[in-house]
């Protein structure tokens, strides 16, 4: 198909008002042609409502909407090229799994023949061979999963829309769906947006992705990009945890007030005393409370002089019993000075 | 557990209460719990309402002495081959295509009310809407029929209404149609079919209430969502999955005009529904047999009605 130079999706000053509930706010977005793009936030952060008004289910209350170039502002979802992977999968419950699929294919009066030829596709592309028979009630949440995406792209639509689809799989479900996705993605070619509040599932599938809080976007980029710089108090909080500092603390740290933020895993943890090196920033703490997560084990840090920090580290050389074995021992917080990330506003 | 008690001796210094002990009782027998759950609708079912009917099935069996006018417990065919008779094969096509025909309107009617109320009103007007469609069944089923009757009458205010409207014309050309026309609407088979629609609606309307309460929002987004117009939505998706609810529907519509014998007595003209038939039958001529075999025609056009409704995919919803 080749990438147009259109973008997929324009919200040119998008507002969607429920009564007095400023869902979407202002918005103004590109999603570029075949880029794996997610809409991260908090629910009740207007990701939702976008999606909606980019299917045509809702409208906004003021602001244009194209895609590709065109503007469909006005046009119901069925005139529009875009399908959708709903929460609960909205399956139609009196039909066959075949019939669910080619639901789209039957509605445009598709041949028979190119019908069960392009079913007899989807269901491999999704790994369902076979199963065309069943119905709905008979799969396991993880296969209704793959059949409401084939159900979507068999329609071959320039854009899909996925409204949290994995929520609710359970953690390894979900993890093999997320890297399956991406791969779906990549062989079809096709642009996919994608909404989310899990952040950890942002990360690991997007090009890029909008971070969402009270009907605006708070910040847009690649997945690294938003996990390194973050750009507000909140983007730090909600993508990954964040040590949030400022006053006397950051004056103590950074020689300035202003409001920093620090990755728990950028801070080693070292013997009292350790020699501070140019370029590096130190504090002396003593072990509050930890936790112990098999993969690594979070401390929260008493600083000395008051504040605390969370740290998180590797089980490397430790064993659960020597994790858990240092509450209250003394330890000199170390860490790179170009970890730091000055954030700006309130969280 | 705070002073160390070991758990053994904290149930002795206490005595269960003898309710206590009769929960923990049948708690341990679930068969027993079971039998006290079941024991009295089984009863009713099996005994009083299956029995009753068994009863019914074995009468029909029997014949009437036309001589000595008593019943003769012996079986025969007979009593079923009564009923092939011009006049009593009448009765039963007069009553069959008035419940077809009230079934039908009933779905008509009760459809769009129930559409609307599930999916577009408002909380608000969904209460309002329950409540409107509840209301006529707190009062007695004889009293509208009653008003039904003085509503429909010549001089009644139906009437009036038509020839304030100057439709007259069109409802005396109704009556004089012959087989469902009349010299008043109230004594018109035109007449019960008004009243049976009216008395049955709400049950019509509530099964398909709750049938289309069932399907998910996301469910008709997605048929939209993949190209279909809301006709096409209808036709597929929405009317499919309200089917249960509308044969549940008809089954109430269906078997309830099937043998009622108020309206007809009331209303229309003095030609028989099966339910008049059985009354006279067992009440005035005693034939009570005859009556029997009358009664297992709603309930074997009703077995039939289900076959078919199952074979054509009514429940593949459900």
């Amino acid at each position: 198909m080749g990438v147009s130079p259109l973008p997929a999706v324009r919200f040119d000053l998008i507002s969607r008002y429920f009564g007095e509930v400023k869902a979407v706010d202002q918005l103004d977005l590109e999603i570029l042609d075949g880029e794996f793009f997610t809409m991260l936030g908090p629910s009740g952060s207007g990701k939702t409502t976008c999606l909606r008004m980019i299917a045509g289910f809702d409208r906004p209350t003021s602001g244009r909407i194209w895609l590709y170039g065109k503007d469909v502002t006005d046009l119901p979802p069925y005139d529009r090229e875009v399908n959708t992977v709903f929460q609960d999968y909205a399956l139609f419950p009196h039909m066959t799994v075949g019939e669910n699929i080619a639901y789209g294919l039957m509605i445009r009066k598709v041949p028979k023949a190119e019908r069960l030829e392009r079913l007899a596709e989807m269901l491999d592309l999704v790994r369902l061979p076979g199963m065309a028979e069943r119905k709905p009630n008979q799969l396991s949440g993880g296969q209704r999963q793959r059949v409401a995406l084939a159900r979507a792209l068999i329609n071959h639509p320039r854009l899909l829309l996925l409204d949290e689809p994995l929520g609710a799989l359970d953690l390894k479900l979900r993890q093999q769906m997320q890297l399956e996705l991406k791969s779906i993605q990549q062989r079809v070619g096709i642009t996919f947006i994608y909404v989310t509040h899990d952040q950890e599932e942002a990360l690991t599938m997007s090009d890029r992705l909008a971070v969402f809080n009270h009907g605006k976007i708070e910040q847009l980029g690649t997945p690294a990009e938003i996990y390194e710089h973050p750009i507000s108090p909140f983007v730090a909080g909600f993508v990954g945890t964040s040590n949030l500092v400022s006053g006397e603390l950051a004056t103590k740290l950074i020689g300035s007030a202003e409001m920093f933020s620090i990755r728990p895993e950028k801070i080693h943890i070292m013997p009292p005393g350790t020699e501070v090196k140019e370029g590096e920033c130190a504090v002396d703490a003593s072990v509050r409370d930890m936790v112990y997560l098999g993969l690594y084990t979070r401390y929260l840090m008493e600083l000395e002089g008051g504040g605390d920090l969370v740290v998180v580290q590797q089980n490397l050389n430790t064993t659960s019993m020597d994790a858990l074995s240092v509450r209250g021992h003394p330890v000199r917080l170390i860490w790179q000075r170009i970890h730091n990330r000055r954030v700006s506003g309130s969280s | 557990m705070q002073n160390n008690t070991p758990a053994s001796t904290s149930g002795q210094s206490k005595p269960p209460s003898p309710g206590s002990r009769f929960s923990t009782y049948i708690y341990q027998r679930p068969s027993l719990f079971l039998l006290l759950l079941l024991g009295l609708p089984l009863l009713w079912m099996g005994v009083v309402y299956l029995g009753s009917l068994i009863t019914l099935l074995v009468n029909s069996f029997y014949y009437l002495d036309d001589f000595s006018g008593l019943v003769v417990r012996q079986f025969t065919l007979a009593t079923y081959l009564n009923l092939f008779t011009p006049a009593n094969l009448d009765i039963v096509r007069r009553t069959a295509g008035m419940a077809f025909a009230v079934t039908i309107a009933t779905a008509i009617v009760a459809f769009p009310l129930a559409y609307y109320t599930t999916r577009y009103a408002s909380p608000r007007l969904k209460g309002f809407l329950y409540l409107a469609v509840l209301l006529p069944l707190w009062s007695s089923y004889l009293v509208r029929v009653y008003s039904w009757k003085l509503i429909l009458a010549k001089e009644g205010i139906f009437s009036w209404l038509i020839a304030q409207l100057g439709l007259d014309g069109a409802l005396n050309f109704m009556l004089r149609l012959p087989g469902i026309g009349g010299s008043s609407l109230s004594l018109s088979p035109i007449g019960i079919f008004l009243v049976f629609v009216y008395v049955w609606l709400p049950y019509m309307i509530l099964p398909i209430m709750a049938a289309l309460e069932r399907v998910p929002k996301s469910v008709l987004e997605a048929s939209g969502d993949l190209g279909a117009h809301p006709r096409q939505t209808f036709r597929h998706v929405t009317l499919p999955l309200a089917m249960p609810g509308v044969i549940a529907g008809s089954i109430f519509t269906f078997s309830l005009t099937l043998g009622d014998f108020i309206v007809p007595a009331s209303l229309g003209n003095s030609s028989f529904f099966i339910g008049q038939a059985v009354l006279s039958h067992q009440g005035t001529s005693g034939n009570i047999p005859l009556a029997a075999a009358f009664t297992m025609i709603p309930i074997v056009i009703m077995i039939i009605y289900l076959l078919v409704a199952r074979k054509l995919g009514a429940f593949d919803a459900l």
